[in-house]
């Protein structure tokens, strides 16, 4: 067990090694630089601002100067935001990402496994008939239509009521998070319930469910303790890659809501090619998902004591 | 009790029966059987029905709608979804005096409430070169507000666009401000000279579209300025799916911008998947350290967040002016998603590998090459065709979600993505420039998933034993 964690977390840290020097060989690859985006400025001041941020040495020396920094947690100074660092950017706007990611899991998640288990239970009858039909939308149809038709929904509900009962866009209340993360979990959720509902099907044909019947169990009960709590296991396997597909799902959730994170200012970053800050989001949140993924994996040892991690 | 008495009759030998030992079953190759389960699915023969008429959408259709994508028509600008539509033919704009009162003389006493203007009316026929409203007066008031609308006003405080004001003595008004053919709501409010009384009267007008001899010859809708006269109707510029908000027509920028995604959708799929099966097939068929050193390797790749570096490697590959990013996009595309594939077929040509065929086809004396061509890859065709039609939905998505954030394809290129990102602006008031690119996007993606479905269920050879 150990042995497995210690072997995952290098692992996860080669990968992180790997992202960050990606990063930085698809950052060099880009032509033209953040200077050029001032006025013209003369050579004098151009090579004075290249040694302020180290663009005059060769590349290797700034690769290297790049990690050392890294390792020290240290991403520079954003080069379009005067004197704000990318630390403080991300400790400013990654946990409004984070809260976002994390309401939109929960959403997907509860939502998968009940309408999920919903579907195999009424098997063919009209529920499953419905929710499918869901699914297969929910599947289909792009998140930021999605997004689009939960803030016009929202704008109709405000004009019904003559007031602005649930805020349209922005962020700062639990109301605000309500639509955004549902609308960012939707297409999640729709997955969830697919493979909750193939996984719940096979589960009900399973011996132990006719023994638990045989017994004399109640319904309830048989649902609950033996096909519930085996059907969810393969959710839990797909919830890790899952997490990374929400978090970057947020990136047009934050547009079209307006809701100052992360993911809204990587965006504005590589627009501007502004050097630290997309190296610095790219690497935080490469390291966030793999350690996010390395973490649902060990947690799926204890929820499942027949998996040996090894 | 009788013994049984043989005959000889009976030991004459039978006629000889041909065919008793055929097989009736049609011998049937693994992509016929394939097929014909195909068939019997009757949501994966629609999805392929759908994806063949997208493809003649996009292949054939700018032969049948032969309209420039980028040709702007501003003149129709946002138009919905129509019928093709006729413009009165009108003479140029004749300047017009109006109606007022002669000697008018302004009451002396400013009446606490007055009553509506009565008889509130069009003079002329109203088009949408000019409308002209005239009233009756009310005696008490000394002077008019003139309001427009473009929904039925709620009350008096949603009368809508403030047209403007008249003295006490003009009782008519000339609306030339950008108008359109559709319903209008005009008020006119009744005014001390400063101040409004609430009370207001109403009128609901369609004008007529209306177009000069001199327009129509510049639109190319005529050939010679008398080919139409006065009061005739001319048709113009037919857009069935309406104009985007530049006035450009949505059935051609539909049909370009399906160029645009379907590429992408199918070129970067094929290209990764062939990447992949190369990759996975060496990594899995030489095995040892040379296959854990090529999978550790796809393994850092599959760990890239996927769209971080979707976005990084767009603008590290460039867009130079005038190009469209197609380029760019695809690239980044085959650089992230190959190692799903190369994974795959290695666990396939891991499995493979060791079947008892392709051991007799060894001792057999099969060469490497005849061995991977002739055994190995087609019998991973079944789960590599599947994985193809999954990757195309993933792969519209990316450049549709791509093109929304604007990291996609550069305009004037249309691509449905991008679409959807110009028609969300406008989604409240003309939702048709959303409705139409999300809906092909959704039935696209739909289309590829059912057919998807369809396919590893008709492929996977342990459902024949069920039939």
């Amino acid at each position: 067990m150990l042995m497995y964690t210690l072997k995952r977390l290098l692992a996860g840290v080669i990968t992180v090694w790997f992202i960050a020097t990606a990063t930085f060989i698809a950052m060099h690859q880009v032509p033209g630089d953040p200077l050029m985006n001032d006025k013209a400025v003369s050579a004098e001041i151009r090579a004075n601002l290249e040694a302020k941020y180290g663009l005059d040495k060769p590349v290797t020396t700034q690769y290297f100067i790049f990690l050392g920094n890294m390792l020290k947690g240290d991403f520079g100074i954003s080069f379009t935001q005067q004197n704000r660092k990318v630390n403080d950017i991300i400790r400013d706007h990654f946990p409004v990402s984070a809260t976002l990611g994390i309401l939109a899991i929960f959403f997907a998640a509860t939502g998968g496994v009940l309408f999920g288990a919903l579907t195999a239970v009424y098997r063919n009858r009209m529920p499953d008939v419905a929710i499918m039909f869901l699914v297969i939308l929910g599947i289909s149809v792009p998140s930021f239509v999605f997004a689009a038709l939960g803030q016009l929904m929202l704008v109709n509900i405000n004009s019904l009521f003559g007031y602005s009962v649930i805020p349209v866009a922005g962020w700062g209340t639990i109301w605000h998070m309500l639509m955004p993360s549902l609308v960012l979990g939707l297409t999640t959720m729709a997955l969830l319930t697919r493979l909750m509902r193939s996984s719940m099907l096979e589960v009900v044909n399973e011996d132990y469910i006719k023994t638990a019947k045989a017994k004399g169990l109640s319904p309830t009960r048989i649902f609950f303790r033996h096909q519930l709590r085996n059907a969810i296991l393969p959710v839990v396997t797909v919830l890790g890659p899952q997490i990374a597909a929400i978090t970057t799902g947020g990136f047009v959730v934050e547009l079209v809501f307006a809701i100052p994170g992360l993911g809204r200012y990587f965006v504005q970053a590589v627009q501007q090619l502004d050097y630290t800050v997309i190296m610095g989001t790219t690497v935080f949140y490469g390291a966030f998902l793999v350690f996010m993924v390395i973490v649902v994996d060990i947690l799926y040892g204890f929820i499942d004591p027949r998996v040996r991690l090894s | 009790m009788s013994l049984f008495q043989p005959e000889t009759s009976m030991f004459e030998p039978l006629e000889t029966q041909d065919g008793a030992e055929v097989i009736t079953r049609p011998s049937l190759s693994y992509w016929q059987d394939a097929w014909v389960r195909l068939k019997k699915n009757t949501r994966a023969i629609i999805s392929l029905n759908i994806i063949i008429l997208l493809a003649i959408f996009t292949l054939l259709g700018p032969f049948f709608w032969d309209v420039d994508p980028a040709l702007q028509d501003l003149n129709q600008v946002s138009q919905p979804p129509s019928m093709p539509k006729t413009a009165l033919v009108v003479g140029s704009y004749q300047s017009w005096d109006g109606v007022t009162i002669e000697n008018y003389e302004p009451p002396e006493d400013y009446a606490d409430s007055v009553p509506a203007p009565t008889n509130f009316r069009t003079e002329g026929k109203p088009t949408t070169q000019v409308v002209r409203l005239v009233w009756d007066p009310v005696p008490e008031a000394d002077g008019y507000n003139v309001y427009r609308n473009v929904r039925e006003p709620q009350g008096f405080a949603d009368l809508g666009l403030p047209l403007g004001a008249t003295y006490g003595d003009e009782l008519s008004y000339e609306d030339r401000l950008s108008l359109e053919s559709r319903d209008y709501y005009y008020s006119v409010v009744p005014t001390d000279g400063i101040d409004e009384y609430e009370i207001f009267a109403r009128l609901v007008i369609t004008p007529q579209l209306a177009i000069t001899q001199e327009d129509a010859l510049e639109r190319g809708l005529i050939n010679r300025i008398d080919d139409v006269a006065i009061g005739e109707l001319v048709e113009i510029e037919f857009h069935p799916l309406g104009t985007d908000y530049l006035g450009r027509d949505m059935l051609a920028r539909l049909m370009e911008g399906a160029r645009v995604s379907l590429f992408i959708g199918i070129v970067a799929p094929l290209l990764y998947v062939i990447v992949g099966i190369i990759y996975g097939g060496f990594a899995g068929y030489i095995g040892g350290r040379f296959d854990v050193v090529l999978m550790r390797f796809a393994d850092f790749v599959v760990a890239l967040p996927f769209l971080l570096f979707m976005i990084l490697f767009k603008i590290a590959f460039g867009i130079g002016p005038g190009e469209s990013g197609i380029m760019p996009m695809l690239i980044a595309l085959v650089l992230l998603m190959w190692p799903a594939t190369a994974r795959l077929v290695r666990g396939q040509v891991l499995q493979i590998r060791e079947e008892g065929y392709i051991e007799a086809a060894r001792l057999l004396g099969g060469k490497n090459h005849y061995l991977i061509m002739r055994h190995i890859i087609p019998n991973t065709m079944g789960v590599i065709l599947v994985t193809l039609t999954f990757a195309v939905p993933a792969a519209i998505f990316t450049e549709a979600f791509l093109s929304f954030i604007g990291m996609g394809v550069a305009p004037p290129t249309p691509s449905w993505g991008s679409m959807c990102n110009e028609g969300v602006k406008t989604m409240l008031s003309h939702p048709h420039e959303l409705f139409f690119p999300a809906l092909l996007i959704s039935i696209t993606v739909l289309a590829f998933n059912l057919l998807g479905d369809g396919l590893t269920e008709a492929l996977d050879s342990k459902m024949r034993s069920r039939d």
